[in-house]
């Protein structure tokens, strides 16, 4: 059972506290659900740079040739011929092509690797390793032992380069690079979970207090909590593990087929083949309310009065005024309009691509 | 947190102002710092009558929906309009500009309801 005594907490827990966040548990960990207020938090990543504790993801390393060990069949995306410095987004599949996580892996030398992988998972991304690699020792699971920040917005290459230098200015977009941080080794990826330009900065669980610290020196970052972080991805329409994506339904099913590298063997790939040639029953759609109201988790999706789906994610999003949402759909196509929910009072929605805000300058 | 006098107060942190056979209705400041960003309010139409208890409205977050319990029964006299395009005012301005509706009510149906210092000890042990 979780409880508060055996949630996990961050190295900024304290100052969560200190900062009157509103603090609940999320994979295990007590997180910053909000600090201002979601909506403030958001506007304030998409206008200028926030920072999130994610301290909770876990991460790992592998030292090992990525084919030879393994480690390259396990993962949907192509790694095995990344430059160093390449990261790249994808998944660990079960043998059904049902998806167990979802994942970055960043190649940080010829024969290093860092993944980075849910909270709520990685207990099991752990396990799912040390059976899937030829040899277990070349698996270092650093998760607790290495903090980690999310600086996200636009102004966050300003914030980033004042204490990490300017060699952050050249990363592109999936890019990582190995550096030195108030004197202690880091990595420094252009990755994030927002659709804004930003970077997720690893360093020592030990420094993560004072990197925290320096960056809201500057002024203008200010900190955002999960909440804000919920609403950010899902303007995007990336899912989220557990609730748009599991293991009860395959990357194709999920729309992110771009993501998996069918050139390659992987664990879940026949499964996935069959799928593509038979056509996959149901498809994860975004949904656009007609109105400030907003799908919800859970809530059945009609066509025609036919029940199509159900929600997996909802909130109300800043950007477009309007309630947004994602969820499993049979039979749909750009600008279907259905109803969402029962009783007296459904909303009703449209099918439309993603994202929901603009390209943003990631 | 603000917990006026002059008003009465439900376990589900509505609050009533009674003017003798008139009430006016909303949620608490506990409420609407509990549900965070307000984004909708759903306010009952001028007419609906209500029993004690039921549901008479819903006000949703960024996070999540909530209904709104009637704190007396009674006939909605008025409904706060602004709220369609501001529902923020019910964060900014709970017991004011937010309110949510005024109806017809008896007094009889103030049984059971709490007075300011009654809600801030329930409060206080919610924490």
């Amino acid at each position: 059972m979780e409880t508060e005594l055996t949630l996990r907490r961050t190295p900024l827990y304290a100052w969560h506290v200190a900062a009157g966040a509103k603090m609940s548990p999320f994979g295990g960990w007590l997180m910053p659900i909000q600090y201002d207020g979601i909506i403030a938090e958001h506007l304030h990543t998409r206008t200028a740079v926030s920072l999130f504790d994610t301290c909770h993801m876990g991460q790992f390393v592998i030292e090992a040739d990525a084919v030879a060990c393994g480690l390259d069949r396990l993962v949907t995306q192509r790694i095995a011929d990344a430059p160093v410095g390449a990261c790249r987004y994808g998944f660990f599949l079960n043998e059904a092509g049902g998806i167990l996580d979802d994942l970055i892996v960043c190649r940080l030398g010829e024969r290093r690797w860092l993944l980075v992988v849910n909270a709520a998972t990685a207990r099991r991304d752990a396990a799912h390793l040390m059976q899937g690699l030829s040899d277990p020792s070349c698996l270092n699971d650093l998760t607790g032992e290495m903090g980690k920040i999310d600086v996200q917005g636009p102004l966050s290459a300003e914030a980033v380069s004042g204490i990490a230098g300017a060699a952050v200015r050249s990363l592109r977009y999936y890019e990582a690079a190995e550096l030195r941080i108030l004197g202690a080794p880091a990595v420094v990826a252009r990755t994030g979970y927002t659709g804004e330009l930003g970077y997720e900065i690893l360093m020592p669980s030990s420094r993560t207090l004072d990197v925290w610290e320096r960056l809201l020196a500057d002024g203008r970052a200010k900190p955002a909590g999960l909440g804000a972080r919920d609403v950010l991805r899902l303007e995007m329409g990336y899912p989220l593990y557990g609730q748009d994506i599991d293991e009860r339904h395959t990357p194709l099913e999920a729309g992110l087929e771009r993501f998996v590298d069918f050139r390659k063997e992987f664990v879940g790939r026949q499964a996935l083949l069959c799928q593509r040639s038979a056509g996959t029953r149901e498809r994860l759609a975004c949904l656009l309310s007609s109105s400030r109201r907003a799908p919800r988790r859970g809530q059945p999706v009609f066509f025609n009065g036919a029940r199509i789906g159900s929600v997996t994610s909802g909130s109300f999003s800043p950007a477009r005024g309007a309630g947004i949402g994602m969820g499993y759909l049979a039979r749909w196509r750009k600008g279907t309009v259905v109803t969402v929910g029962e009783g007296s009072a459904p909303l009703e929605a449209m099918v439309v691509r993603r994202p929901f805000v603009e390209k943003r300058a990631v | 947190m603000e917990i006026p006098a002059d008003l009465k107060y439900t376990k589900e942190h509505e609050w009533m102002r009674r003017e003798k056979t008139r009430v006016v209705v909303g949620i608490t400041d506990y409420a609407q710092q509990s549900l965070g960003d307000i984004t909708f309010v759903q306010v009952p139409k001028v007419g609906s009558v209500f029993k004690k208890g039921d549901v008479c409205a819903t006000v949703e977050s960024v996070k999540a929906v909530s209904d709104v319990y009637a704190p007396a029964g009674g006939k909605v006299v008025e409904v706060n309009e602004q709220l369609a395009g501001q529902p923020e005012l019910v964060n900014r301005s709970p017991y004011g500009e937010g309110f949510l509706f005024a109806m017809e009510s008896d007094e009889k149906d103030d049984e059971g309801l709490m007075d300011a210092d009654a809600y801030r000890q329930y409060v206080e042990s919610l924490s």
